[in-house]
């Protein structure tokens, strides 16, 4: 990374990305992100699909062997990813995915209590495609968590799981935040799961940030709150869904 | 139209209907609904719960069919020798230690050359598969092995290696190698590209993704091709012991051969089955003790 004189970068950024761009092929698919995240900030990152935000979270996690861009992109050593599917390794129990490359007994220790968290205590031993989908899921928040994360990147994580279960997930990560404290990257495409969650929005459209709103409400957040219901129109306004009725207004 | 489905078919559009159609009875029953409430069952795709002592039936018949046969004089003992000859002929060949010696030098070979070719086979399919060099290198070479047969290089091996032990294990080994190789490889090469992004953001040793992922991802591979190499294996082991051996099971069941003793080969064909057998059996408890992670059609 190419340093940058008179630019001292603040000590208590986790994120610090700058013009970046990113192409496939001969399409440019980010133009130009800036982006500054405090620690222990939680950010969501809205978006239609196709808008980019998948391709500026694998940038952030650095797994863009082959793309072609440039930019400044400054990140914590100590990053976590969670993934739209939980990707455990089916032939590892449960206790070795959340310990997967840590050495020794204290990575035993610190995925068991890991998994405790989570609420998964005495299913260290079972494979993974004996647990649920929401129970994978924890497990791959386990995996996460146990290496103390500065940054929490998260894909989708709880796309591919019931309405119930979704909200069930959105309590637990809200609770492990306030306790880890790591920066939150949420990428997501559901304005309420991103209103319940974060400090602050972003929105992406076509390669550009084009919002970047902070959610002063208190937690744990009310759906029937008023301004909830604001946020979730003015944000679906910015994503290009009106909603019926308030056109008229 | 609905005259045309078989009943099955026409069973599960009414269950999926079910609902609707309770629904409409209980104002006005149409013609159609006859208003069978009672459980239906989906058809059985998977096999259906296993048959007990299943595997055994098949062959105790052919048994079964033998000695009825020999029994009842429709088989000629010069063709097929009765059971209990090849009883007898057994504790014969026991007695004046024969099978054993024999026995022991086959299983020697077969034992030496399944391992070398197990190590070499998995080395070779490791280093193709994790780096680009050792593709080039090395699947092509092995490709064009598995293109002659293994039998048909022997008039080779002899004149490098004489007709001894060397050339004995030598052959089995090149016989192991390629399907340990090709299904090793294969199974690495199909490992979920997600798994290996999974193990960078986990920033995994090179060593920790190669114990963690990759092994054990390729192990249903490996085993595939450690059935296919056991088989080879004993096949392999057959020929050449009728080539200019003076010890082993084949040389016993070819000896045999110039004497005309059906009891004997027969001897040596039960010897070899039961080797077959018991090797597979073992394979198959190998894969079932290190791959109980897996959910497939037959449990």
């Amino acid at each position: 990374m190419a340093p940058h004189p008179g630019k001292l970068k603040p000590a208590t950024k986790a994120v610090h990305v700058r013009n970046l761009v990113r192409r496939f092929a001969k399409k440019t698919i980010l133009d130009g992100v800036d982006l500054d995240i405090e620690e222990g900030e939680f950010v969501a990152l809205l978006g239609r699909s196709g808008s980019g935000k998948s391709t500026f979270l694998r940038a952030l996690a650095g797994l863009d062997h082959d793309v072609q861009g440039t930019g400044t992109l400054e990140t914590p050593e100590s990053l976590s990813v969670v993934f739209q599917d939980a990707r455990l390794l089916p032939w590892r129990s449960v206790i070795q995915n959340v310990t997967l490359g840590l050495a020794g007994t204290t990575g035993q220790e610190e995925g068991r209590k890991a998994l405790a968290e989570v609420g998964l205590e005495g299913r260290e031993t079972a494979w993974p495609n004996q647990l649920s989908g929401g129970e994978q899921q924890r497990v791959a928040l386990a995996r996460s968590l146990v290496r103390e994360p500065a940054l929490l990147l998260a894909d989708e994580p709880f796309g591919a799981l019931d309405a119930l279960t979704r909200l069930k997930m959105h309590d637990l990560l809200r609770e492990l935040c306030a306790r880890h404290r790591p920066a939150v990257l949420l990428v997501t495409h559901d304005v309420g799961e991103a209103i319940s969650l974060a400090d602050r929005i972003l929105v992406l459209d076509e390669g550009r940030l084009i919002e970047d709103l902070k959610i002063d409400l208190p937690t744990p957040r009310d759906h029937g709150d008023p301004r909830f219901a604001q946020f979730r129109a003015h944000l679906l306004s910015r994503l290009g869904v009106d909603l019926p009725g308030r056109k008229a207004a | 139209m609905a005259t045309t489905w078989d009943a099955d078919e026409a069973k599960l559009s009414l269950t999926s209907g079910g609902r609707v159609a309770h629904r409409v009875s209980r104002t006005a029953r149409p013609a159609g609904s006859t208003g069978s409430a009672g459980p239906r069952t989906r058809r059985r795709l998977g096999p259906g719960p296993a048959i007990p002592f299943g595997l055994q039936i098949g062959p105790a018949l052919l048994v079964l069919t033998w000695v009825i046969g020999s029994a009842l004089g429709w088989i000629d003992p010069r063709i097929l020798s009765a059971p209990w000859t090849v009883i007898e002929a057994f504790a014969r060949l026991i007695e004046q230690g024969r099978l054993q010696d024999n026995f022991v030098t086959s299983a020697t070979r077969a034992l030496l050359g399944l391992s070398i070719g197990l190590l070499i086979g998995t080395l070779l399919a490791v280093v193709a598969g994790l780096s680009r060099i050792g593709e080039a290198l090395i699947d092509g070479p092995v490709q064009i092995k598995r293109a002659i047969p293994t039998l048909a290089l022997i008039p080779l091996l002899i004149l490098w290696f004489g007709i001894g032990e060397g050339m004995k294990v030598t052959t089995i080994v090149l016989a192991v190698i390629v399907p340990i190789y090709i299904h090793t490889h294969n199974a690495l090469r199909s490992i979920d590209s997600r798994y290996v992004e999974l193990a960078e953001t986990l920033r995994m040793s090179q060593k920790d993704f190669i114990l963690q992922v990759v092994l054990p991802g390729a192990l249903p591979g490996f085993l595939l091709g450690l059935r296919f190499a056991v088989t080879l294996c004993w096949v392999s082991l057959v020929v050449v012991e009728q080539i200019n051996a003076t010890s082993g099971l084949g040389y016993m069941i070819d000896l045999a051969r110039n004497y005309g003793q059906t009891d004997v080969i027969l001897v040596g064909l039960v010897v070899y089955v039961l080797l077959g057998l018991v090797s597979d059996g073992l394979v198959r408890l190998l894969e079932r003790r290190v791959l109980s992670w897996r959910r497939t059609l037959a449990n």
